[in-house]
């Protein structure tokens, strides 16, 4: 036992040495070098391995918004200049509505993922508490059905939205609420059936405790429930909140205007063509659309992890 | 089935909240006690948000009786009348929870679905995305001729929603405006500039450079008349006069021909969606007619769309299947690595590997589009030192480097899943086989990855389903190319279904939608056959209750 935590305090030091390959300094004890690389040390050097290769391209995406020079080729030489012009740059061009795009994406995965969470947790207060007729055929037919993609429908869709647009211009293409709306279909389904699960785990001798102290079935909900599974609610926003920042297809289906775009569909149109795009300014819109994700990610990876886990891993 | 259900579920029913059988009295005291607790303010928010509910579907209701939606108009008035009465009522509470979801869901998910697979037994798409009356006022306008006399017309073009219109003033100085597909409507609030009308309240008037960089768009552009087809259209040609045309076909409704007046040919509507001509020739704009089975028949059978069809779905099952072995072995290696306790910064690597993941992927892939650029990127100019490697313009590369990057997407998902799967096999039957004297690979491969894939299964399967329909990736890196110049749609090497899907209906310069939905239909199929395969395999839903 103390002999493991000797060698781990080494650790930090050799991995260094090892990695340049200045490991001289360890020849004294050679056998001990090699022990402990074939324990722990060679751990490290996957690691390191791992870590350039999963930072490298985000490492190049920081540097070419760093530099002034626009074009892809200039973007080559890591860090060489730095400046902040192309943030500058596509904050205020004329052409590119970025603010617009962050606004959209924000206002839209925002409220998809605050609705998706109130509706999909409605539907799971009702299976895990309630007993009906159905509520089997239910669960499963949710289940089943999202399943199917929905931008596997994606022409329906935007049929069906270009009619409703001719009578309800508000609600149809090339609005915000439009494409809420067609999220909203996939409310229920992964996320019911996540919630569903932690439902299950909050005891019923708590609502019925809360019912004989005269409670009704919307209180239990709102002011009870909904508290206890705090953290899965976190999960599915989250979840939903990134998913929407991510959706492409139905969104550039939806949005005609490049003002009421999401970033999804903006960048991906501003670089459509790598070789003549402004490639600084989209790697600085890229930097500012990722790190208020990267931020929330990091930040809630343990309950992420536990709530991805949560749904097969009894 | 359902017999079955009832009688599970009436085990637990003592436990839960709502016995099986309630009496009368028990039944009046519980609505009593929901009634008490909810107090006044529930009972209000309720009223508030179902009377809002009611205005917004009688406005609904009056705006499509503008429209003679009389369909829609029964839809809404079923839906809101069940929503009334679901909330209005006592009992029906699960009804009350789930209706919200479950509206939106047979809207979006339901109903698009079912939409689907009309569509794909119609001709929709370019050429043939109106009504017959659609069809032959388009024709008309295409087919119009400059009538000799016609006087001057000054002509603003204003812009409104992307469309262009155009602002009449005529000889007499009534102003007008309308667009190609409104005619010509009176208006009385028009700028004038002397005597011509040069703005209008919620339009945009063009600029001399706007009108210049959208030359072409203003001169195709012809405004009807009015109503009726046959008075002719006017039309510009330098955005700012405009004269009267009038068209060169001439329609008979009660034969149902096209004649053109100038070289006499006689197009019949024959049942094909179209005008045509004893030759064969089809008049374009046609109108949508359900086509029956023409499309699947034509995606299994036409050589040249069933080629592409064929070796997309095979690379869409080599992608799915590919990524997700990789991405999970690499994961499982890494979460072995790193799952040894004695290692030190265990928790530094961890942070620094999933940043892939925590970065948003339609990003990810246009930066690796961006870094594998065969002229430009970084790959080829600097780790290789100015090399040409045709990363993604080559058909087998592009569809390496489209694995290549999703490893590099998708291995810190499954890092963290199989860290969790590990973490949660007892430490005791480690040491258990190994007292046995096993020997640690043989305790991994017949102790620890059996359970591990017992608990991650599940989630293989939803990995492998999401990657069936990973348009973003494919979409943002390759677009699908190299294109196949072969095919008659606008297909690619590296396409997957889904991103085939758009782009035969979204992109290209004939947009079918009739057959993007037939496609979309036997994509339906596939998944289904998937799903039933998985579901019977691992016993997913038997654990549902």
């Amino acid at each position: 036992m103390n002999a493991t935590t000797t060698s781990g305090r080494l650790d930090d030091t050799s991995t260094r040495a090892v990695t340049t390959g200045d490991a001289r300094v360890f020849e004294r004890r050679p056998f001990k070098l090699g022990r402990w690389f074939r324990a722990t040390g060679w751990r490290h050097v996957v690691g390191i391995v791992m870590i350039v290769f999963s930072c490298f391209p985000l490492l190049f995406v920081l540097s070419s918004s760093l530099n002034p020079q626009g074009t892809l080729t200039g973007s080559n030489a890591l860090f060489s200049a730095v400046g902040l012009d192309s943030y500058v740059r596509i904050l205020t061009s004329p052409d590119i509505p970025y603010t617009n795009w962050f606004a959209n994406t924000l206002i839209v995965a925002g409220i998809t993922a605050i609705a998706t969470v109130f509706l999909g947790a409605l539907a799971a207060y009702s299976f895990s508490r309630m007993r009906f007729t159905g509520r089997r055929f239910g669960l499963i037919s949710i289940v089943i059905i999202q399943m199917f993609p929905q931008l596997l429908a994606v022409v329906a869709i935007f049929l069906l939205m270009s009619r409703i647009g001719d009578w309800f211009p508000a609600l149809g293409l090339n609005t915000h609420l439009g494409l809420i709306m067609v999220y909203l279909g996939g409310a229920l389904g992964v996320n019911t059936y996540l919630m569903y699960g932690f439902f299950n785990t909050v005891p019923a001798s708590i609502d019925e405790a809360a019912k004989i102290d005269g409670a009704g079935h919307a209180r239990i909900f709102f002011t009870i429930i909904l508290r206890l599974v705090a953290p899965i609610l976190a999960v599915v926003a989250l979840l939903s909140f990134i998913g929407t920042v991510n959706e492409y297809v139905v969104a550039s289906v939806i949005l005609i205007d490049p003002e009421q775009q999401t970033l999804a569909v903006g960048l991906t149109k501003l670089v459509s063509n790598p070789r003549y795009a402004d490639w600084s300014a989209f790697s600085a819109g890229a930097v500012m659309a990722a790190l208020p994700v990267m931020a929330l990610f990091l930040f809630l990876q343990k309950y992420i992890v536990g709530g991805l886990t949560a749904g097969s891993v009894k | 089935m359902s017999s079955t259900t009832e009688n599970v579920s009436t085990g637990r029913e003592a436990v839960l909240e709502e016995p099986p059988k309630l009496t009368p009295k028990q039944r009046r005291a519980s609505n009593i006690a929901d009634a008490a607790s909810g107090g006044i303010r529930v009972i209000l928010v309720k009223i508030v948000a179902l009377g809002l509910l009611d205005a917004l579907a009688l406005t609904a209701i009056f705006i499509l009786l503008g429209q003679r939606e009389w369909l829609v108009i029964g839809i809404v008035v079923v839906a809101t009348g069940l929503i009334n009465w679901v909330y209005l009522g006592k009992r029906k509470l699960p009804a009350k929870y789930l209706t919200p979801g479950v509206i939106f869901l047979l809207i979006f998910q339901v109903f698009v679905l079912g939409y689907t697979a009309y569509i794909g037994f119609t001709n929709y798409g370019t050429g043939h995305n109106g009504t017959k009356d659609q069809a032959v006022s388009a024709l008309m306008s295409s087919a119009l001729e400059r009538v000799e006399d016609s006087p001057t017309y000054a002509v603003t073009v204003l812009e409104r929603a992307g469309t262009l219109n155009l602002l009449v003033t005529d000889p007499d100085g009534e102003v007008s405006v309308g667009n190609a597909e409104t005619p010509l409507s009176p208006v009385d609030n028009a700028e004038f500039d002397g005597d011509k009308a040069v703005a209008l309240d919620g339009y945009e008037t063009l600029s001399f450079q706007e009108i210049l960089a959208e030359s072409d768009a203003i001169t195709a552009l012809s405004v009807p008349a009015s109503e009726d087809p046959n008075d002719g259209a006017l039309r510009t040609p330098d955005g700012s006069s405009g004269y009267l045309y009038v068209s060169t076909l001439e329609y008979d409704e009660a034969a149902g021909t096209m004649t053109d007046t100038t070289t006499g040919t006689v197009y019949t509507d024959n049942g094909t969606g179209a005008f045509t001509a004893d030759d064969g020739e089809q008049l374009l704009p046609g109108w949508q007619i359900v086509v029956g089975a023409d499309n699947f028949v034509r995606a299994l059978t036409d050589e040249s769309i069933r080629g592409p069809l064929v070796y997309v779905t095979i690379w869409t099952f080599v992608f799915a299947i590919v990524s997700v072995a990789t991405t999970f072995f690499l994961g499982l290696f890494l979460a072995i690595v790193f799952n040894d306790m004695r290692m030190r910064g265990r928790k530094f690597y961890r942070v620094l590997m999933i940043l892939p993941y925590a970065f948003p992927s339609f990003l990810s892939a246009l930066v690796w589009a961006g870094m594998m650029n065969e002229s430009f990127g970084f790959i080829n100019q600097v780790l290789l030192g100015g090399a040409d490697v045709p990363w993604l313009t080559d058909p087998t590369l592009a569809k390496v480097s489209i694995l290549i990057v999703n490893l590099w997407l998708g291995f810190p998902y499954m890092f963290l899943v199989c860290t969790g799967a590990l973490q949660s096999i007892p430490e005791e039957l480690q040491e258990a086989a190994t007292v046995d004297g096993a020997r640690p690979w043989a305790v991994f491969r017949l102790i620890k990855l059996p359970l591990l894939l017992v608990s991650v299964a599940p989630l293989l399967i939803a990995s492998f389903a999401f990657n069936f329909n990973n348009f973003n990736l494919i979409y943002m890196l390759t677009n699908g190319g190299p294109r196949d110049a072969s095919a008659p749609i606008p297909v690619g090497y590296t396409d997957i279904l889904i991103s085939m899907v758009y782009k035969v209906a979204f992109t290209g310069e004939t947009r079918d939608y009739g057959l993007a939905s037939a496609f979309s239909i036997i994509i339906f199929a596939i998944v289904a056959i998937i799903a039933i395969i998985s579901f019977r395999r691992t016993k997913a839903l038997e654990d549902l209750n």
